[in-house]
């Protein structure tokens, strides 16, 4: 009977970790059955066009890339940094408990509700316009709580007998948390970020809502060209003020076109978006790896 | 060693934060609005830039009419596309921030109404038929087709429409039932117009409107309705949409303009003012391939001439929508 009730456990399990995988499996093949032959080099080198055959995804590639870039280069630190301070220093009184209540509290806020802020903080009120400077500092307000409530979760992962240890040696707050502590929450932290990055590049709410564009037929500019003359090369910040599109508002837009042929470009770009976060999600994978197996105690 | 990657660090930070070239800056033409209207901006901002060969760049947002006009009044775009004339609140918006604008027709969009193939009993409908289907007061009441008709069959009647957020729908609401915005609730809703398309084509019991492009492209799994609107002198009886008969002005009441405005300050820069002759110009071919419908080339022509002139404010005097008009002779007033 008891081994009954165990069998019985098992295949639900199993059931529940298969439906879905299942249902992930038939959206992908669907999309792939749909989009795989618009796949190309053309097809990622091709700014967007009327003519569905034409159409390519350079704008919104690049774009996305530079979104999530900057994106990862603001949250992480500011996050990182949030979540050490809750976690190590911040003493239980009133105050933290209130950050903490509305940390948790953004994490659950309509992503659209951020695009509004970000239009009225960041296009208007900073006037940086609808740059790919306002949309990665939206992305980043969007990730910051969960990249705060990640690095907390890997703080306190780490056992309380390796700070002590480290006290114990000598050794100060400041390097018990940066030699020790830090090191060890690393692959939970990394696991934590990026998971929120992959969060961000399939948003489009926020980023419609700031004035992100549909249409745009050219990129940010480089921030690294070469040069014939000295220094050789020449640094430019002008692209995080230049306006911008990304994937998944292609897709949106390509979607609800009355033509075939754009039916099918949304569906390789979805391909292509797809790849991109599974790219995104196998790099936490190897990173948790890799420092996990650097930890010896 | 540790020293030497600092200073290294430091020449790459320095040179982030002081870039040592001032950017020149990009000759930019900002368009904003209706997702309606998008498809033909992509069309003619493609081709402008080819024309101009990459020294002039188009931007295509697309926020709604309502929040095209939004930034437009602020100043924040140069062109607002618009499936809709200026609405009372906007003029004063525009007004309020001394923005003032140059209204331009660049399309028809017909309205179509569709029923499944398999619908053999629909011949025609008439404007008061479809008012009497759509009105709010058919909520409930109005649910079998021989209610319409009494020799169609005792069988219910499966709705579908746009959205209540689509520009399409408030046409319609106004066309048909003459209150823009008033429907019954009890239809199915979709703001993805191919949605639409997917529901009626697989449902036998259905009737269903949106725009005329969507039928195009699925000619083989609609029927389309002609639509008799009582009026004899815009054509006699029930009227097919075609690109004909929504170009001369037969098919009505629910074929309805497509609008540019255009900043009047903005106009006077030259890439502004070059792209939006090149839309009024070239655009007819390019309406024609996305798959709505072009003016008489009187309007075309009336229109550019407003344009040149700098004539400013709205035709429709900021009434919002108005059914049954022809562009060319609403243009023609202002002479």
């Amino acid at each position: 009977m008891r081994d009954l009730k165990e069998r019985v456990f098992v295949a639900l399990s199993l059931a529940a970790t298969l439906a879905g995988i299942l249902f992930l499996s038939i959206l992908i093949i669907d999309v792939v059955m749909d989009g795989a032959s618009r796949l190309s080099w053309d097809f990622l080198t091709s700014f967007p066009s009327r003519r569905p055959g034409k159409a390519g995804i350079l704008s919104p590639l690049v774009g996305s890339a530079w979104i999530m870039i900057l994106t990862a280069l603001f949250s992480f630190p500011v996050g990182v940094g949030a979540g050490i301070y809750l976690e190590e220093y911040a003493g239980k009184n009133r105050f933290t408990w209130l950050i903490e209540v509305n940390i948790a509290n953004l994490a659950g806020v309509p992503s659209i509700i951020y695009g509004l802020l970000g239009l009225g903080l960041f296009v208007r009120a900073l006037a940086l316009e609808r740059s790919v400077l306002s949309g990665a500092l939206t992305l980043t307000l969007l990730v910051l709580p969960i990249i705060i409530m990640s690095t907390r979760e890997a703080l306190r992962t780490v056992p309380f007998s390796i700070r002590e240890a480290s006290y114990a040696l000598g050794a100060t707050r400041w390097q018990t948390i940066i030699r020790q502590v830090l090191p060890a929450a690393l692959p939970g932290i990394l696991t934590g970020t990026i998971l929120a990055m992959s969060r961000a590049v399939g948003e489009t709410a926020p980023l419609i809502t700031i004035g992100a564009l549909t249409y745009i037929a050219f990129l940010p500019t480089w921030p690294i060209t070469f040069t014939g003359s000295f220094p050789f090369v020449e640094f430019s910040l002008q692209g995080l003020f230049d306006p911008f599109t990304v994937l998944p508002i292609q897709i949106f837009n390509w979607v609800s076109r009355p033509q075939k042929g754009f039916y099918t470009n949304a569906a390789a770009a979805i391909i292509v978006l797809l790849i991109f976060t599974i790219l995104l999600n196998s790099l936490a994978i190897y990173l948790r790896y890799r420092y996990q197996k650097r930890m010896r105690w | 060693m540790k020293a030497q990657r600092f200073i290294i660090f430091l020449i790459l930070a320095a040179s982030i934060l002081f870039p040592l070239k001032a950017e020149a800056k990009r000759r930019l033409v900002k368009v904003d609005g209706s997702s309606t209207v998008f498809p033909i901006t992509e069309a003619v901002a493609e081709e402008f830039q080819a024309a101009k060969r990459g020294k002039v760049m188009v931007t295509v947002g697309i926020s709604g009419t309502g929040g095209g006009f939004k930034k437009f009044c602020r100043g924040e775009t140069d062109v607002s596309d618009a499936s809709r004339p200026i609405k009372p609140t906007e003029v004063e918006l525009c007004r309020k921030n001394g923005i003032e604008y140059i209204e331009l027709p660049v399309a028809y969009d017909g309205i179509a109404v569709v029923v499944n193939p398999g619908n053999n009993w629909v011949d025609y409908l008439t404007v008061k038929e479809l008012k009497k289907i759509w009105e709010p007061s058919a909520q409930g009441r109005v649910t079998k087709w021989n209610q319409i008709r009494p020799e169609w069959p005792d069988k219910e009647i499966h709705l579908y429409g746009p959205g209540v957020d689509s520009g399409t729908y408030d046409y319609f609401t106004e066309a048909i039932v003459g209150k823009e915005g008033a429907s019954r609730g009890d239809f199915t809703a979709s703001e993805d117009d191919n949605v639409l398309v997917q529901g009626v084509s697989t449902d036998p019991l259905a009737l269903g409107f949106f725009g005329f492009a969507y039928y195009e492209e699925n000619r083989d799994k609609l029927k389309l309705v002609p639509i008799d609107d009582g009026n004899d002198s815009n054509g006699k009886g029930p009227i097919l949409p075609t690109p004909e008969t929504v170009n001369n002005g037969t098919y009505q009441p629910l074929s309805r303009p497509l609008f540019i405005y255009v900043n009047k300050k903005a106009a006077k820069r030259p890439e502004v003012r070059d792209f939006v002759r090149f839309y009024l110009r070239e655009g007819r071919e390019l309406v024609r391939e996305v798959g709505y419908i072009p003016l008489p080339d009187k309007a075309y022509e009336l229109a550019l001439k407003r344009f040149e002139k700098g004539i400013t404010g709205s035709v429709f005097a900021g009434k919002g929508s108005q059914v049954g008009v022809r562009i060319e002779d609403l243009l023609k007033i202002e002479e």
